[in-house]
């Protein structure tokens, strides 16, 4: 594993770019959390329609690896609902608990893919250290799902 | 050239070929000081001032010669001045709950700095609370020292100590604690001084320092974790009460109270850490083989190589004056666009081990306006060779994070 397989390019481009960054108005739900490590902090608020996600903020300064995932994050749950996110967390969970030798299939597009570009950080498996890093933005996430209107 | 590097050798974590850069965070240990420990465990190893038989009477001499050592070594006059304790950190809580509780209320300060190590913040944060004094900070200048005209300013009546850092662990400055100390003593205040960064890398004399309490770590000076040093200068000692009760530190105890026992056993309550202390005692043998002085010019020389050789890596900055004047063998430094632990990762890819984060002080990072630098610190066994694997890892975190193109 080389740091060019841990910095994958999808990676550094949502550091660099990070999608829906900021706030919302008067959000149906917020968390915000930290690292306490590293110092790592985000902020996360959503705002429901029909029990589906219909919009999302994320805010926060940390590391390429915390601030990708959780921007990564952000696309992947557009549009869904609790159960549908809280299967989508298992599977991220999933590959980062992966043996570090295993590799899944790295192609965003085939059937299936239900992680899409998230699968581009299943090199941070190999630096143990930083997998708290790509788990920040989820573990926040379901803090904020905690306190939604959902049923 | 301060030539040392025939020591690596003494090293064996360094056998692997680890280019190691946190010293600042703790040291590596010398064969001397773990054969020295391992010597003693196998041999003289009993628990201290209580038993009657040998072993223990030898053990007690190997503890108290540590003390006689360290004392020796830091200039102290009085061996009893020196109090062994888990740590630095442990040296300055008993210093904040042990002489604050005693003589800290509702109307005074305690002056501490913006700069300082959480170790001599959140202690002092702790006690201002239950005492009901307040708490205010020294600031620091935009060149990265404490700004002395408005620590002038701040002293008063009501200032009854100041709480200052010997070496700054991010910033390299050496405050100048003479200055401090004559100036706190003349308003009738009492000065703390945490050392952890000083004495590891100086020639430090207590008399001629001026402060009244120093703390550091063994851990931080090539000896091992587990023991500390609060020396105290013996008229601030004695005005300061145990932190911690149980055995050891007592003359008598009936069923409802207790007297203590002289100084400084009263403040070393429990089993103290005795192997470690044999430890810390060959640690100070080692150092004073090569000469502080030594050391110091050693650290100096890496320094000046290494901020020469970083000002040319694109988008670098330092985080702490560039120039060597006052100043300690310790980098903090971040690069536009690439975040600290990102540096880390990249380094320890090319096997280069520096601390990344906030260094336990998160109130300088909010004033130096960053989240987290990477740091990297020298002693003894570091060589150029270590400056040149720290700048081929920087350059190779500013390609892959594209910084700069």
């Amino acid at each position: 594993m080389s740091l060019e397989d841990l910095y994958r390019e999808v990676i550094l481009d949502h550091y660099r770019s990070p999608r829906n960054k900021g706030h919302l108005e008067d959000p149906d739900a917020r968390a915000e959390g930290v690292n306490p490590l590293c110092g790592d902090e985000l902020t996360i608020e959503l705002n429901f329609e029909d029990d589906k996600v219909s919009e999302v903020a994320i805010d926060g300064q940390g590391c390429s690896i915390s601030q990708s995932s959780a921007s990564m994050m952000t696309e992947a749950i557009q549009g869904k609902t609790r159960a549908e996110i809280e299967t989508l967390t298992q599977q991220f969970r999933d590959m980062m608990s992966l043996d570090g030798e295993a590799e899944i299939e790295l192609d965003p597009d085939r059937p299936g893919a239900v992680l899409g570009d998230l699968e581009s950080l299943q090199g941070v498996r190999k630096y143990p250290v930083r997998i708290k890093c790509a788990s920040l933005g989820w573990n926040v996430l379901l803090e904020a799902l905690d306190e939604a209107p959902l049923t | 050239m301060t030539d040392l590097s025939h020591l690596k050798a003494d090293f064996p974590v360094l056998a692997n070929g680890v280019h190691f850069l946190d010293s600042g965070a703790s040291s590596q240990k010398p064969i001397p000081v773990l054969e020295a420990m391992d010597h003693f465990a196998r041999t003289s190893y009993a628990n201290v001032h209580r038993g009657a038989y040998k072993l223990s009477v030898a053990s007690t001499d190997a503890y108290e010669a540590a003390r006689e050592r360290v004392a020796g070594f830091i200039g102290a006059t009085d061996t009893r001045e020196v109090v062994f304790t888990r740590g630095a950190t442990t040296a300055l809580n008993t210093v904040a709950f042990g002489w604050g509780l005693e003589h800290l209320g509702p109307g005074d300060r305690i002056l501490s700095t913006e700069i300082e190590h959480h170790a001599n913040l959140v202690p002092w944060q702790m006690v201002a609370k239950r005492t009901g004094a307040t708490l205010d900070h020294i600031p620091m200048t935009d060149d990265f020292r404490l700004d002395l005209a408005a620590y002038e300013d701040k002293l008063g009546p009501d200032v009854k100590i100041v709480a200052v850092t010997g070496m700054s662990n991010v910033l390299g400055i050496l405050p100048p604690i003479r200055f401090i100390s004559d100036l706190a003593h003349r308003h009738g205040a009492r000065v703390v001084v945490d050392a952890a960064q000083l004495v590891p890398h100086s020639s430090v004399d207590v008399e001629s320092l001026g402060a009244d309490f120093i703390a550091f770590s063994s851990h931080k000076m090539l000896g091992p974790t587990g023991i500390g040093v609060l020396w105290g200068r013996m008229e601030a000692l004695e005005e300061t009460e145990p932190f911690e009760g149980g055995g050891e530190m007592i003359s008598d105890v009936t069923l409802h109270d207790a007297t203590w026992a002289d100084i400084p056993h009263r403040f070393e309550a429990g089993t103290p850490p005795i192997i470690e202390a044999v430890g810390l005692h060959a640690a100070v043998d080692y150092l004073e083989s090569i000469g502080m002085d030594q050391v110091l010019a050693h650290d100096l020389e890496l320094t000046e190589i290494a901020l020469d050789r970083l000002s040319d890596v694109p988008g670098l900055q330092i985080q702490g004056p560039t120039s060597l004047e006052d100043r300690g063998g310790v980098i903090s430094m971040s690069i536009d666009g690439v975040h600290a632990h990102d540096l880390a990762t990249i380094l320890d890819e090319g096997g280069v081990a520096v601390r990344s984060g906030h260094h336990c002080a998160k109130p300088l990072m909010r004033r130096l306006g960053v989240a987290a630098t990477a740091r990297a610190s020298f002693y003894v066994y570091n060589t150029e060779e270590d400056i040149d694997a720290l700048i081929g890892g920087l350059r190779r975190a500013g390609e892959l994070f594209g910084v700069g193109s």
